[in-house]
Formats: structure tokens, C-alpha cells, sequence
């Protein structure tokens, strides 16, 4: 192991943030008494995200160029019966390459929220919110151990959480943000358990002496069960990711989190916090490739959501929801690749997409912002005029997103669909299918967006709404005029973002996917699933791959998907109204989110209500209050009763009851001695 | 006809039980409480008697001792409560006595 990373740059890299965000959030707050202002609180927590960037940029440099390698623990918390509870951190390439993402993203989102929360009362309770989110974000991608992880895991739910309600004024908000902390403690449950079995059959949580049992584990089954013990935990630990990584059926969060600011959206909810069970399951491969079954139900579910979440993407009119709807996409698209075998190229689509989706979130906060906080695509049109920077970048994202050849989309969206291509695991015919059509879906939504947004006739003074204005309402525009383009502090984040959109990809493909940089921090059992070799014999260079994008059915798919986009919203806007007319039910039933909500609603809470009814009326009223407490007193009261009756005060009784009494002793001690 | 232990058996028997009568139906005197007790006593003194004599065995006799010195300190400690009690209640009707139901 090289030891030019030191623990103390390490140290310093989740702790600078965590300063900055205890600056803004207890000095900068009446909790502590406002003694730092709005200039200096935002100072602070981006100072604190640039120290853990530059940092982390240094670490990716060590750890690509001079192969530094860094695993160790540094504090032990406790000792339980053997087992560890230890803070540690391990810096291999998987871990580096999400540092970097993370601060980077993290630093955009912070300068851009300079621009974007200026108006807003909770300025300083926000940048500490964020940085706290950077500091657990890091803590989890940071860890060696598995318990870290979960800590990261749940402050950046916590986190999640408190920025989903920022505006706790709002009820929609504040019912999104318990949405979202309710269907995530499903995941974690889940997650837990697996961690719970890791620790329990491999008696460690750190993850190199876990993987190093992972042959031991892979012999033993689950008891009771046939089951294999390793499918089991892999299962588990994959609940936890769906939770997390927003998969179907625990999707149902993620568009309703767009009721929190635009900036975290872009941060949590498309870049970072999402795709850390992406991040989990990469980390947990040795484990993940141990079991087919549980590879399979991965690429399944990630496949429905790759799908079916596209579909919904295209009816939205919320400018957010429509990129919610994108990230659950694409989100699936990664979690497809899991399944696949192919971690690696996972990955590699987290950090593209960390970067584009980002950008389009914070390029759709601009617009929203220009366009004075409303939020409905049907009442923007026109905007490049007005807002040419944002044009530009969300356009570069756009292209980024559909997979145009030599944007970063393109390589891992495309890598993904190869690997399934060559996958032979139960499922991978129906995931093939998925991304494929996915690929059409993703290019006909964006483009509706982009077309809707930018192009096209201005519409934004037909708004019916125009004096209530849309969800992110959090300050006071009388009038209607015309959008204008956004402060520096919002386009200079969205430019530094559109730059690794579209170079990223290119730039990164070959060491990332077929070089040796995740070659430690991944493990791929290559003669079971060889989807990564084969992947790797057909790759030519990135040139090469775009040009053979070219000619492959994804790009057609995308293009066509774009043409028709195009076609429908510019050249004939009167048929998208018409097609709805014509397929109302499926319309109404994408228009409800295949009743997911509904069903959550209507049966699961209701039903737990119902039970939770049920066992307080039946359970602690007449059971436990009524038979064991009340009717515990009114036994011994009857019983008192009647023993009172006894007691009559005269003499003779009693001297009659010690006779009687003395007579039944005799009896009794004769006939035992007869 | 010869006196048998049976023959002083039955008397101590009878003896007993017509204390406990005394006990019971006595609704009237703490006095005649008080004497049904000790011929309950006596009752049991017979007992030891006869056994003692059928018996060959001198102990049953010395218990009778001691059995009656406890009766007779019983019977002084018995009448000095009753002594007090009509003091206090102006009677000693059983029936009335009914104090020890608290």
C-alpha cells in the first residue's frame, strides 16, 4: 500500500465542510444568535467545499497517476463481543472518482445558490444544510467499513430531509419531505438487515476482511431456507440502494422532492445522494457477484425503472418533475448495469450523469428563476432569447442526456446497453429491451422539455396562475415582465458543468472502464459474467466508439426520439392533444403514476392505520387497559368482597374457623400418615 | 363392665363437641365464650389422660400439668379483657361485640 495520501488531508476533506456547515448553521442562525452574516456564511461553507476539493482532486491524482492506495482505520469507537465499530477511511480509484463528483458538484451548487436563495429568509440555514450534506456524503463514499456507511447513508437522508421541507411553511413540502423519510426507512430496513447478516455470519464490518470471507459466505445458506445465504444479504443490501437510489417500487419520493429548493435538487436529488446505492452496490461487488439471483432482480427492477419512469417523464409539466422523472431513468440505467456485471460502467454513468443532470437541474432553477418562480412549461416558450447562457448549457445537456455520440452520456449510456446486450442472466432480454426503448423515451421527453422551454412561441403572459405563482414561490414579483438572464453566480456553475458534460465521457472511458483504475476497488468474476471482457475486445478508443455509435440502433432511437419531439411541439403542437384524446386511459393512468401513490395511500397506510386501529382499540384498550390492567383490580375487588363476608368481628366465628381449621390439619396429617 | 380407653375416648369427645356448641350457639356471654374454652381444654386433657394411663406413659400426664397452668394464665388474662371491655362497653354481649371487623 503507497503512502502518499495521509490520513490528515483525508481527515480534512469531509471535516472542512462539516466546519463550514457548523459556522453558517449555528452562528449564522438565531440558534446561535446571527453573529455571522450572509456574506461571510457562504464564504465560509465554499471555502470549506473548495478545501475538500482541491484535496480531493489531489487524491484522484495520486490514486490514478501514482497508483496511492490508502485503507485504514482511525479511530475505534467501540468493541462489541469481537466485533469493531471503527471510523476508517479507503481511498481507491472508485472512492476518489466519487469525492471528486461530490465536492465538485457540491461547489457548483453552493456558488449557484448564491444566486439562487439570495431572496430567501433561510439563506444561512441552507448553505449550512448543504455543507452538512457534503460532510455526509463524504463520510459515506469515504468509509472502509460498513457502519460509516450507514451513517453517511442516514445523515444524508437526514439531510435530504431537512431540505425537501426547507420551506416548512409549505404543506405540500413538508408532506414530500415525510414522504421521503418514510418510503427511505423502508430501504434502509432492508439495508440494515444485510448489514446486520454481514456482521453476523462474517463477524466484521469492514469490507476487505468481509469480501476477503466472501468464499467462506458463498457456501453457506440462509438457515430454515434453501436460500443462498449470499443472495439473501445481497437482496437485503439492495433494498437498502432501492430505497436510496429511488427504485421501483420505492420511487414514489423522488419527483414529490422537487418541493424543495432547486440547488439541492440538483445536488441530493439528481447528483449525489441518489446514487448512493449505486455507489453501495459497486462497493459491494465481491458480494453482488457471488449470486446470480440477486444480479437478476437487480437488472430487473433497474430495468422497470429505466422504463416506465421515462413514460412518466413525458407528461409532466412541471419543469422539474420532468427531470425528476429523467434522473429516475437514468437512475435505473445504472442499476441495470449493476445487474449486468458491468459496475464499472455503472459508475462511469453515475459520474456523467452527475454532471449533465446536475446541469439540467440548474439550468432548469435558472429558467425558473427568469421566469419569476414559475415552474409550468406550458406558460415558458422562448426563453434562448432572454437567457442565451442557459440555452446553451441546457441544450449541451440535453444532448449529453440522449446520448448524442461524443457527449459523456453517449459513452456510458451506450456501454450500459452493450453490457446488457451481453449479458446472459435471467431478465437480460427484458433490460435490453428496457434501455433500448428507454433511449427513445429519454430523447422525446428531453427534447419536449427543451423545445417547450426554449423554442417556440412565448406563452409565459397566458399563465392562469400568473398571480399565485408556482412551487418554489418564495418571494414577491408583482408584475410580469419579461424573463432575463441569470446572475454570474448562477451561469458560471452551469458553463463549469456543461465542460465535463460533453468532454467527460471522451475523456475518461478507456482508464475507467477498461484501464486498471477500478481494478482493486471492483471485482468482476469475469468467467461467470464476462459482459465487462467481451465489452472490452469490441472497444476500439472513444473516436471509434462514437463513430460506431453512429450506425447503432440507440443513436437512431435517440434521434428519432428527438424528431419526433421536434415534430410534435414546434411543427404540429396540436397533436399532442390529440393523440391524449385518443389514449385517455393510458394517459390517466401515466397522469396518476401508475397508481403508486394511490395504492401507498389507499392501502398500505390506510391499511396500517386500519391495523394500528385495530391493535389500539383491540389490542391495548380491551386487552392490556381492559383485562390485564382493569381487570386485575376488579378481580381482587370480587375477591376482597367476598372474603370480607369472612371477617364478621364476632369471637366465636373466629374461634370456630380455628377449630374448623385445626380439624382439617388433623384429617389431612392422618390420612397422610395412614 | 370395665371402664375402656373407648369409654374415655367418647367422654372427651363428647366434652369437645359440646364446647364447640357453646362456641357457636353462645350469642349471649362472652363468659360462657370464655368456659367452653377451657372445657375444650379439659376436653383435650382427657385425652392425654387416658392415652397417658393406657399408654404406660407418664409424659401425657406432665402435659396435662402444663396444659392447665397455660389455662388458668389464659382464663386470668381472659377475664381481666372481659373486666375491661364491660368497662369500656358497658356489656359483654357477644352479639354486640363485633369490634375486630375494623
Amino acid at each position: 500500500m503507497s503512502q502518499t495520501l495521509s490520513a490528515s488531508a483525508l481527515l480534512a476533506v469531509p471535516l472542512a465542510p462539516l466546519a463550514g456547515a457548523l459556522a453558517a448553521g449555528i452562528l449564522g442562525t438565531s440558534f446561535g444568535g446571527n453573529w455571522i452574516g450572509r456574506r461571510l456564511s457562504h464564504s465560509l461553507t465554499i471555502l470549506g467545499v473548495l478545501v475538500a476539493f482541491i484535496i480531493s482532486a489531489m487524491t484522484l491524482k495520486s490514486v490514478a497517476i501514482d497508483g496511492a492506495r490508502f485503507n485504514e482505520t482511525l479511530y475505534t469507537w467501540m468493541n462489541v463481543g469481537g466485533l469493531k465499530m471503527e471510523i476508517g477511511f479507503l481511498v481507491d480509484g472508485l472512492t476518489a472518482m466519487m469525492m471528486c463528483v461530490v465536492t465538485f458538484v457540491s461547489l457548483m451548487v453552493h456558488i449557484y445558490t448564491i444566486g439562487y436563495m439570495e431572496e430567501d429568509e433561510g439563506y444561512n440555514r441552507f448553505f449550512a444544510y448543504i455543507s452538512l450534506f457534503t460532510f455526509s456524503m463524504l463520510m459515506l463514499v469515504m468509509s472502509n467499513n460498513m457502519l460509516q456507511l450507514f451513517f453517511g447513508w442516514e445523515a444524508v437522508g437526514l439531510v435530504s430531509y431537512l431540505l425537501i421541507g426547507f420551506w416548512f411553511n409549505k404543506p405540500t413540502a413538508i408532506f414530500a419531505n415525510m414522504k421521503a423519510f418514510l418510503v427511505n426507512r423502508v430501504g434502509d430496513f432492508g439495508f440494515i438487515l444485510g448489514i446486520g447478516l454481514i456482521a453476523a455470519y462474517a463477524g466484521t464490518l469492514n469490507y476487505g476482511e468481509a469480501f476477503a470471507k466472501a468464499d467462506e459466505l458463498s457456501k453457506l445458506t440462509f438457515p430454515g431456507t434453501g436460500w443462498m445465504l449470499v443472495t439473501v444479504v445481497c437482496i437485503c443490501l439492495f433494498i437498502g440502494a432501492m430505497g436510496k437510489s429511488a427504485q421501483f417500487p420505492l420511487h414514489v419520493w423522488l419527483p414529490d422532492s422537487m418541493e424543495g429548493p432547486t440547488p439541492i435538487s440538483a445536488l441530493i436529488h439528481a447528483a449525489t445522494m441518489v446514487t448512493a446505492g449505486i455507489f453501495m452496490v459497486a462497493r459491494m461487488s465481491p458480494l453482488f457477484e457471488l449470486s446470480d439471483t440477486a444480479l437478476s432482480f437487480v437488472m430487473v427492477i433497474g430495468a422497470i425503472t429505466a422504463l416506465f419512469m421515462g413514460f412518466l417523464g413525458i407528461i409532466q409539466n412541471d419543469i422539474k418533475r420532468v427531470v425528476a422523472y429523467s434522473t429516475l431513468s437514468q437512475l435505473g440505467y445504472m442499476t441495470v448495469a449493476l445487474g449486468a456485471s458491468a459496475y464499472s460502467v455503472a459508475v462511469f454513468h453515475l459520474m456523467t450523469h452527475a454532471f449533465f443532470k446536475a446541469l439540467l437541474f440548474l439550468a432548469a432553477g435558472s429558467v425558473i428563476i427568469g421566469m419569476h418562480h414559475n415552474q409550468d412549461i406550458r406558460w415558458m416558450g422562448g426563453v434562448r432569447k432572454y437567457m442565451p447562457v442557459t440555452w446553451i448549457t441546457s441544450l449541451l445537456g440535453t444532448l449529453a442526456l440522449i446520448g448524442t455520440p461524443l457527449f459523456a452520456g453517449f459513452y456510458s449510456k451506450d456501454s450500459i446497453i452493450e453490457a446488457v446486450h451481453e449479458s446472459h442472466l435471467a431478465g437480460a432480454g427484458f433490460a435490453y429491451f428496457a434501455v433500448l426503448a428507454g433511449v427513445f423515451v429519454t430523447a422525446f421527453y428531453s427534447f419536449r422539455l427543451y423545445f417547450l422551454v426554449f423554442h417556440g412561441k412565448e406563452r409565459f403572459d397566458q399563465n392562469p396562475d400568473a398571480h399565485h405563482h408556482g412551487h418554489d414561490d418564495h418571494g414577491h414579483h408583482g408584475e410580469h415582465h419579461a424573463p432575463h438572464e441569470s446572475p454570474w453566480v448562477v451561469t458560471v456553475p452551469l458553463i463549469l458543468l456543461a465542460i465535463p458534460s460533453v468532454v467527460i465521457g471522451f475523456m475518461t472511458i478507456e482508464p475507467m472502464l477498461y484501464g486498471g483504475f477500478f481494478k482493486d476497488a471492483i471485482f468482476v468474476n469475469l468467467e461467470k459474467h464476462p459482459a465487462m471482457e467481451e465489452l472490452k475486445q469490441l472497444f476500439h478508443g472513444p473516436a471509434q466508439m462514437a463513430l460506431h455509435g453512429l450506425m447503432a440502433p440507440p443513436f437512431w432511437l435517440a434521434l428519432s426520439g428527438s424528431v419526433l419531439a421536434w415534430y410534435m411541439y414546434m411543427v404540429n403542437p396540436a397533436l399532442p392533444a390529440a393523440i391524449k384524446r385518443m389514449f385517455m386511459p393510458v394517459f390517466t393512468l401515466l397522469d396518476n403514476k401508475y397508481y403508486f401513490d394511490w395504492f401507498n395511500e389507499n392501502v398500505l397506510a390506510r391499511g396500517t392505520r386500519l391495523l394500528g386501529t385495530a391493535l389500539w382499540k383491540g389490542g391495548d384498550q380491551k386487552l392490556i387497559d381492559g383485562a390485564l390492567v382493569n381487570g386485575s383490580w376488579k378481580l381482587v375487588g370480587w375477591v376482597s368482597g367476598v372474603v370480607r363476608r369472612l371477617q364478621s368481628g364476632y369471637i366465636y366465628h373466629y374461634a370456630f374457623g380455628m377449630i374448623v381449621g385445626v380439624f382439617v390439619l388433623m384429617t389431612y396429617f392422618v390420612w397422610l400418615n395412614r | 363392665m370395665t371402664l375402656t380407653l373407648g369409654h374415655f375416648l367418647s367422654l372427651g369427645a363428647m366434652l369437645f363437641a359440646l364446647s364447640v356448641i357453646g362456641i357457636f350457639l353462645n350469642r349471649k356471654n362472652l363468659i360462657v365464650l370464655l368456659m367452653a374454652i377451657e372445657l375444650m381444654l379439659l376436653a383435650v386433657n382427657m385425652n392425654f389422660v387416658a392415652f397417658s394411663y393406657y399408654l404406660n406413659d407418664m409424659a401425657g400426664q406432665v402435659f396435662v400439668f402444663f396444659i392447665l397452668t397455660v389455662a388458668a394464665a389464659e382464663s386470668a388474662i381472659g377475664l381481666a379483657i372481659l373486666v375491661l371491655l364491660f368497662r369500656n362497653k358497658s356489656s359483654i354481649n357477644v352479639d354486640e361485640l363485633n369490634t375486630l371487623q375494623g
